[in-house]
């Protein structure tokens, strides 16, 4: 099954624009990965047609609406899941995952986990809001010790995960932090997410304004430090990935953390797809395989 | 009655019963015979029980049958479960340095080994187990030489050393019974025909290379895991993709995702893993993403009894997922069959965009049978539904994912074709896949989406025949089955039939389309109607009574974990024609 090969035409951020205006709150953190997402698409010129834009379930991953890609609106925390089957039947597309802390490091935790150590060539970027917000406001997997929400009214006992150094330790070969108000740096993250081959991790702080009041925009601002301005910090060096991950306080790094570029991807690790993508192959079996399996039974 | 030959082999789990059971049926296909295979095991790597019943003969041989010929036990405590099984010309072949008789039924050959005369027992830990099928081949009037050939297949990793040893032993083992055994009866005839083994799983997992699968992925779960076992070690050959998955919810979302892009998508599991798939079925049917999911049925609930079979899952199927939606649920009737379905199934679910379960058991997933080679048609119908898969000059932005049409199909756009992006979603959505709750939660909207889902109902059904009655059409007797009970409902017709009363069968092959209407006026000539069903409560019998109204006069159920044999349907049924009871529950009298 062929698909055709795009008319030259340079794509543009009208290109990119869904059915539909986002229906986030406005002042939403959604807004400016959307944005920036839409802007590194534009940079990389890569066709809408060309991308697939598959998400879970809550306020962020309401996403694949809002962008004129081919979108995949799925279950609760199986986006990645989702992604990987999409992705290995057809490798030629750009994927891109997009959802929030509770979809991904919740429900989805799982899926996470396995699909950072199988290199799925995709960008996975999370808007992590550490509330759950499209069921208003209760503790997410990131919200920190002690938050006060609708299922903790008393405090939160339970201490967050660390998406950063998760992502280390599950194999992720890139891995990088952005914020949604710092716009020029988190389209480049992007962007670079993009074109990694290989998993790409990103996680993004994208503050709820309705729910969650004590990780806002004004609090992060004079928090978040560029890991690119410290010209010393070596991105291929997982120890020291592994160190700034656990930095949190007055000083929360982003930026890109770590890269590693010698990890095959899934679908360069499988044989079958050495060819070209699963859904252009012919549906029948080869006639000499077919003889073949019949034979051994016989 | 048909003319069979079974042969009982049992031991501990780790002793070697696979191997005697894979060679006697590779040397029984060749000679031309038919045959089945059921392994009673348990959930164990090492130890337990493992009773391996391998029936042969001329005809059709559809299912254990009631009776063992040949008993080999391996073990102390198989010769005490089973040579009570044995009656006269009925024979039990045995290890005397460690296996003692117990009282065999008159007429019945005790066919005593003295293994540590015959081997040298301190290289060889299953000499015993060769020695036995070599004195087996020469007590059925088979000749040698149909050994060697299979027992270097057999052994075809090892080096060749291994394989003459063992030529060696099973040749001392066919002297020894020549001189010392008396042979059966009747030796065991020869065709011309030549017969392909399949067993259930391979033949589901061949199904999907025949129709086109190219994206497989599944988490281990007895006992569908011999579809995983067949596609890794065939897929690079097939140009299929495999994957092992952390888990079920992962494996029909990766499924999914992967039928979206464009491919054919299958998996398979057993009860439990599909409970864990029951959402992501409703995501196939919402977002019209096709889908076929292989259930293999075991013993539950819960984890149940793993290794033992059940037809205990019709309505976790029948009401898997939440909410209203089209589905298509079929029960293969036999081994043959689980590869024949594969690619109709695949047809109906993607012209209809909608989720497809094989209903399949324990049963005919590990169950082997001898099948015709040429049913293995590798090159079946495929047709994969409206599709589009090139722009053709309409890619200017107008297409509508969920275009409401009067069939309730929508054409479906392959991703990456310019001027077709569009969003597939498990919310409700509109026509152009815009979620309804993003604008207003439109009524409107969502019962024209409703109604447009459901109306492909109508086309689904008018896909599949209603079944037909089997046997004559004026029977004293009619029985119901539906799935893997096709062979045994059969048989226990025949034996029946030899008794003077006449039987005729209905076996249900497709759930869902039921075609109840053709169904209740099929049923309606019946003078007297059993539903026979391997499960407590009748899940069959309930179902086609909430949507018949059909009542039939009798019930045979089996919920012990193993399947039923001929001689359990006939004095069931003959128990229920003299009016004693309507439900009768047979006893397996196989200790396994």
């Amino acid at each position: 099954m062929a698909t055709e090969i795009a008319a030259p035409k340079l794509t543009t951020m009208a290109d990119l624009k869904g059915k539909v205006d986002p229906d986030w709150c406005p002042g939403c953190g959604d807004f400016g990965v959307l944005a920036a997402v839409q802007k590194a698409l534009v940079e990389l010129q890569i066709p809408n047609h060309q991308v697939a834009t598959i998400s879970g379930i809550g306020c962020s991953s309401n996403f694949p609406g809002f962008i004129n890609t081919y979108g995949m609106h799925t279950l609760h925390g199986r986006s990645l899941a989702v992604a990987t089957g999409f992705k290995m039947a057809n490798h030629g597309m750009t994927v891109l995952v997009t959802g929030g802390d509770g979809d991904g490091f919740g429900i989805g935790g799982n899926h996470f986990m396995h699909t950072m150590r199988r290199n799925v060539d995709l960008l996975y970027i999370v808007m992590d809001n550490q509330i759950y917000g499209l069921t208003t406001g209760q503790t997410s997997p990131t919200s920190r010790l002690g938050m006060k929400t609708k299922s903790a009214p008393f405090g939160n006992v339970e201490g967050p995960i660390n998406p950063i150094s998760l992502a280390l330790s599950a194999g992720a070969t890139f891995i990088a932090r952005g914020f949604s108000a710092e716009q020029k740096h988190l389209t480049e993250l992007i962007k670079q997410g993009i074109q990694h081959k290989g998993f790409s991790f990103l996680d993004v702080f994208s503050p709820c304004v309705t729910y969650n009041h004590d990780n806002t925009f004004q609090w992060f601002r004079p928090r978040v430090k560029k890991l690119e301005d410290d010209a010393s910090y070596d991105s291929t060096n997982w120890m020291a990935a592994m160190e700034k991950s656990l930095l949190w306080g007055d000083e929360i790094p982003i930026g890109k953390f770590f890269e590693r570029t010698d990890v095959p991807t899934l679908h360069e690790s499988e044989p079958v797809l050495s060819t070209e993508p699963l859904v252009r192959q012919a549906l029948r079996i080869p006639a000499d395989a077919a003889r073949a399996f019949v034979e051994e039974l016989m | 009655m048909r003319e069979s030959f079974a042969i009982g082999i049992g031991g501990a789990a780790g002793q070697g019963v696979a191997t005697p059971g894979d060679i006697f049926a590779k040397i029984f296909s060749r000679r031309g015979l038919h045959l089945n295979v059921y392994n009673a095991y348990q959930s164990i790597i090492r130890g337990g029980h493992t009773f391996l019943t391998i029936r042969t003969g001329v005809e059709k041989i559809t299912n254990m049958g009631d009776r063992i010929d040949l008993l080999i036990p391996l073990n102390q405590d198989t010769m005490d479960r089973h040579l009570r099984l044995l009656s006269s010309g009925g024979a039990c072949i045995y290890n005397s340095d460690t296996i003692k008789p117990g009282t065999a039924a008159d007429g019945v050959q005790l066919c005593t080994l003295p293994v540590s005369k015959l081997a040298d027992i301190s290289k060889n830990k299953i000499a015993q187990n060769t020695l036995a099928i070599g004195a087996a081949l020469s007590m059925t009037g088979i000749g040698f030489q149909a050994l060697e050939s299979v027992i270097g297949e057999q052994f075809r990793k090892k080096e060749q050393a291994v394989i003459d040893a063992n030529v060696g032993l099973a040749r001392v083992g066919y002297d020894y019974a020549t001189q010392n055994f008396k042979a059966f009866a009747k030796p065991l005839p020869m065709t011309d025909t030549r017969y392909a083994v399949l067993g259930g799983n391979g033949a589901m997992a061949m199904g999907g290379a025949a129709a086109g699968v190219k994206f497989y992925c599944a988490y281990p779960m007895s006992p569908s895991t011999g579809v995983l076992h067949w596609m890794a070690d065939h897929g690079r050959k097939a140009n299929i993709m495999v994957r092992q998955v952390e888990d079920e919810i992962g494996v029909i979302n990766m499924a999914i995702g992967a039928a979206h892009a464009g491919v054919r998508a299958m998996c398979a599991t057993s009860g439990g893993g599909f409970a864990l798939m029951s959402e992501a079925l409703g995501l196939s049917a919402q977002a019209e993403i096709p889908v076929v999911v292989i259930d293999c049925q075991r013993a539950g609930p819960s984890t149940g009894v793993p290794t033992k079979t059940e037809q205990g899952d019709l309505w976790q199927m029948l009401g898997a997922s939440f909410g209203d939606y089209p589905r298509v649920i079929a029960a293969p009737l036999d081994i043959g069959d689980c590869f024949t379905l594969i690619p109709e199934i695949f047809n109906i679910a993607e012209r209809f965009q909608c989720p497809g379960i094989v209903l399949c058991d324990l049963l005919l997933a590990e169950g082997r049978l001898s099948v015709d080679p040429s049913i293995l048609d590798f090159n079946p119908k495929i047709d994969r539904g409206e599709m589009i898969t090139s722009a053709n000059g309409n890619g200017n932005g107008s297409y509508k994912r969920y275009l409401i049409t009067e069939s309730g199909v929508s054409p479906r756009a392959v991703p990456g074709i310019p001027g077709h992006t569009h969003v597939v979603s498990s919310d409700e959505h509109d026509e152009d896949g815009v979620l309804i709750s993003d604008e207003y939660t439109n009524t409107v909207k969502r019962r024209a989406m409703m109604e447009k889902r459901m109306r492909k109902v109508a086309g689904i059904d008018a896909s599949v025949q209603p079944p037909t009655m089997q046997g004559p059409a004026d029977a004293g007797v009619t029985l119901i089955g539906w799935g893997s009970t096709q062979g045994v409902i059969e048989e226990a017709r025949e034996i029946l039939g030899e008794q003077g009363i006449t039987a005729n069968q209905l076996q249900i092959r497709w759930l869902v389309p039921l075609h109840g209407d053709a169904i209740v006026e099929v049923l309606k000539r019946s003078r007297h109607t059993i539903i026979i069903e391997n499960n407590y409560s009748g899940q069959f019998a309930r179902y086609l009574r909430s949507e018949t109204s059909f009542v039939a006069n009798g019930h045979i159920r089996k919920y012990d974990g193993e399947p039923f044999m001929p001689h359990h349907i006939v004095e069931a049924v003959r128990e229920q024609l003299s009016g004693r009871t309507t439900l009768s529950v047979p006893t397996h009298e196989i200790m396994v």
